[in-house]
């Protein structure tokens, strides 16, 4: 296990073990996994009113309002209101799941960032924008994204309604202890290879359930380089290898980060703090139960070409000229030839946004390709920012004004095209180069046909309609 | 449904096949049916896009066209099954069709969670008994709850991993909500420790 020696241990075991409220009883007890404590239950409208449902048909109150943060994200419009404030909901029923939301966080007096909060977005990018994520913290949410949290060294993973009833009412949660499976990247990027690019090639590398049972750590020199956006990105699909979580030790790019924003400690709480994140690392010696290596330069701009996020290639490569049935499956969905180009492939529709790719650093990189260009005569481009503070900061860099300019829909937050609960979808046969995280068969619409890439390569197919590698756009761009 | 002693501790079923790898949630029950507020009823969209055209029509053929809810209450699927979002509409989707068990090789962690949660039971065995019942649809088969095995007949009896507690809160009645509620002391315990 990776408990090598009592002193030495894995950043995941230092966070374990600091939150055990109860530890595992063996098989001479009643054979209980764990009982954690969790330090912050984010929620949103998709997975938590069966859990309030049910806290009410228990007559239970939610134990700790202070560890819970709430927003809208999945089921919202990204268009804006009419001259009446009417929003366009897709249906009723989505309208109706985000006042549940609204009548359950003010029955509770939970902090709802709803429709007027200046800080509405994305869960998973508005928790970190607010310094609401922490290093050290144990973070669940009703979303198995939520290793995206990961990144400032916090354990984070995704639940089912079930367990965000029994945290709502406990703050605690039964699990049993994963393992762990330490993800070494070393050396340094290429220019136009993004963290995107890395966590599709390390899911290429390990497989779509080659992390399941597991925590990953992600460290080495170029983890070390990445800006935390990035190391967001990275975690973020942790799950789409199996993994329920993803972290990185935290740093001076985490602390820094992190200081002064709202929910962060400040003055000598601030202090404290940071001293207790400094310790957060894997010590020298402590053990992965599997470890694997990874050498960032030989990657570049990674694209999907299949129907799960495993069936991964450079964008300049052939699809895979693999005759098992899953792969014969996947290539009759995405209606493409065995050992053929992807490149080139015309693309119906551009999706920059989901909680992987919207953050400010994702659409200054989509708005450098961008710039003084036009999106295809044909091709669609949608630009969704992850957050309100995303989008303000973005409108205040004239960002918004390189889409408009190129021909693209510049939206409000939210999750958008990557789950299409909110109608934002394609059309039957569309092939959507999307920054989001699932190329699922149907995830994006019926028939849509998804093929997941970074920021960069994606605005880079708005450009010229056609699966494009990035880097034949990038001379003379800052 | 959750929570409630089974009566017999045992699934006896002819077994129904999808021979898909990584059937992931979004085609367990897809995103568009995710803004319900209830638990419910779910059983009627599980699979949709597998089984309705694009104008919502039932499709002639489809990989679920024989599946009898009477009849089959044990699927058999590819490995990886259960892959992708946390959505415990998957376990509900299922357990309202019918659905009691699942057969594969390797079953995603928060699917896992979630249907032990709510009483649909995951069964991990060896590939090579999944692929004996891929090319024997409709072979019956026993699973014994409490010992954890499954019974194929014509091929043998295998034990599959199942965690002791959920296996004996679900044996025994036992709501997780209740227990963690139980635990309160030791809760606010904890609390008093790291808050001041």
């Amino acid at each position: 296990m990776s408990e090598t020696s009592p002193s030495v241990k894995t950043l995941f075991e230092k966070i374990w073990q600091s939150h055990l409220v109860k530890p595992e009883s063996g098989p001479e007890g009643d054979g209980a996994p764990a009982i954690i404590y969790i330090d912050l239950h984010l929620l949103h409208e998709v997975t938590s009113p069966q859990a309030f449902s049910e806290l009410k048909r228990r007559n239970l109150k939610v134990r700790r309002i202070d560890r819970c943060l709430a927003t809208i994200d999945h089921s919202t419009p990204t268009l804006p209101p009419d001259a009446d404030g009417n929003r366009p909901y897709v249906t009723e029923q989505a309208h109706e799941q985000v006042e549940t939301l609204y009548r359950n966080c003010a029955e509770h007096c939970i902090e709802l960032h709803g429709w007027d909060s200046p800080n509405r977005g994305i869960i998973h990018v508005m928790g970190p924008e607010m310094g609401a994520t922490q290093p050290g913290m144990t973070i669940v949410c009703g979303d198995s994204h939520t290793a995206t949290h990961g990144a400032f060294g916090a354990l984070a993973f995704g639940i089912g309604t079930t367990e965000v009833g029994h945290v709502l009412a406990t703050q605690s949660l039964l699990q049993r202890k994963p393992k762990t499976l330490g993800i070494r990247v070393e050396g340094e990027l290429r220019p136009g290879v993004s963290a995107k690019d890395v966590i599709l090639h390390i899911i290429g590398t390990i497989g779509v359930d080659g992390g399941t049972g597991s925590v990953i750590e992600y460290f080495g020199s170029t983890i070390r380089a990445m800006d935390m956006e990035s190391r967001m990105t990275l975690c973020n699909m942790s799950i789409e290898c199996g993994a329920r979580a993803g972290m990185v030790a935290p740093d001076q790019t985490t602390i820094d980060f992190i200081e002064g924003r709202p929910m962060a400690p400040a003055g000598e709480e601030w202090d404290k703090a940071v001293k207790h994140w400094k310790s957060l690392t894997t010590d020298d010696g402590a053990q992965y139960d599997q470890l694997v290596e990874i050498d960032a330069s030989n990657i570049g701009p990674s694209i999907t070409w299949g129907t799960h996020p495993g069936m991964v290639i450079g964008v300049g490569d052939l699809v895979p000229d693999n005759t098992d049935g899953p792969s014969l499956d996947a290539l009759d969905y995405m209606q493409l030839q065995a050992g053929s180009p992807l490149a080139g492939q015309p693309v119906n529709i551009v999706f920059i946004g989901s909680c992987t790719n919207s953050r400010l650093t994702d659409l200054r990189a989509a708005a450098s390709i961008l710039k003084d260009r036009k999106v295809a005569p044909g091709t669609r481009m949608l630009v969704v920012p992850g957050s309100e503070q995303t989008r303000q900061a973005a409108e205040k860099e004239g960002l918004d004004q390189v889409f408009l300019a190129a021909g693209a829909e510049w939206r409000e937050p939210g999750c958008s095209m990557c789950i299409g609960m909110n109608g934002d979808i394609g059309q039957p046969g569309d092939l959507v180069v999307s920054t989001s995280n699932r190329n699922f068969k149907g995830r994006q619409g019926r028939h849509v046909r998804t093929v997941l890439a970074s920021p960069l390569t994606a605005a880079a197919c708005a450009v010229t309609g056609t699966v494009t590698d990035p880097r034949s756009m990038m001379e003379n761009r800052p | 449904m959750s929570n409630e002693p089974d009566d017999t501790g045992v699934i006896d079923s002819p077994v129904y096949i999808l021979d898909f790898e990584n059937i992931d949630t979004d085609q367990i029950i897809p995103a568009q049916f995710l803004t319900t507020t209830e638990r419910e009823g779910l059983g009627q969209f599980c699979f949709y896009n597998w089984r309705y055209d694009d104008d919502g029509n039932p499709r002639a053929s489809h990989p679920l066209d024989r599946f009898d809810p009477d009849l089959h209450e044990v699927l058999v699927a590819g490995p990886n099954f259960g892959c992708g979002s946390s959505r415990e509409h998957a376990p509900w989707g299922l357990l309202d069709m019918g659905v009691r068990a699942v057969i594969s090789s390797r079953f995603a962690d928060i699917f896992r969670n979630n249907s032990l949660k709510n009483g649909l039971l995951p069964v991990q065995v060896d590939q090579a008994a999944v692929d004996f019942l891929i090319e024997h649809p409709d072979h019956r088969v026993r699973i014994d709850i409490a010992g954890a095995k499954l019974h194929v007949p014509d091929l043998g009896e295998f034990d599959f991993p199942l965690d002791p507690f959920p296996a004996h809160c679900l044996a025994q009645g036992i709501d997780q909500l209740d227990y963690l509620l139980q635990h309160e002391a030791e809760i606010a315990q904890y609390e008093q420790r790291i808050e001041h």
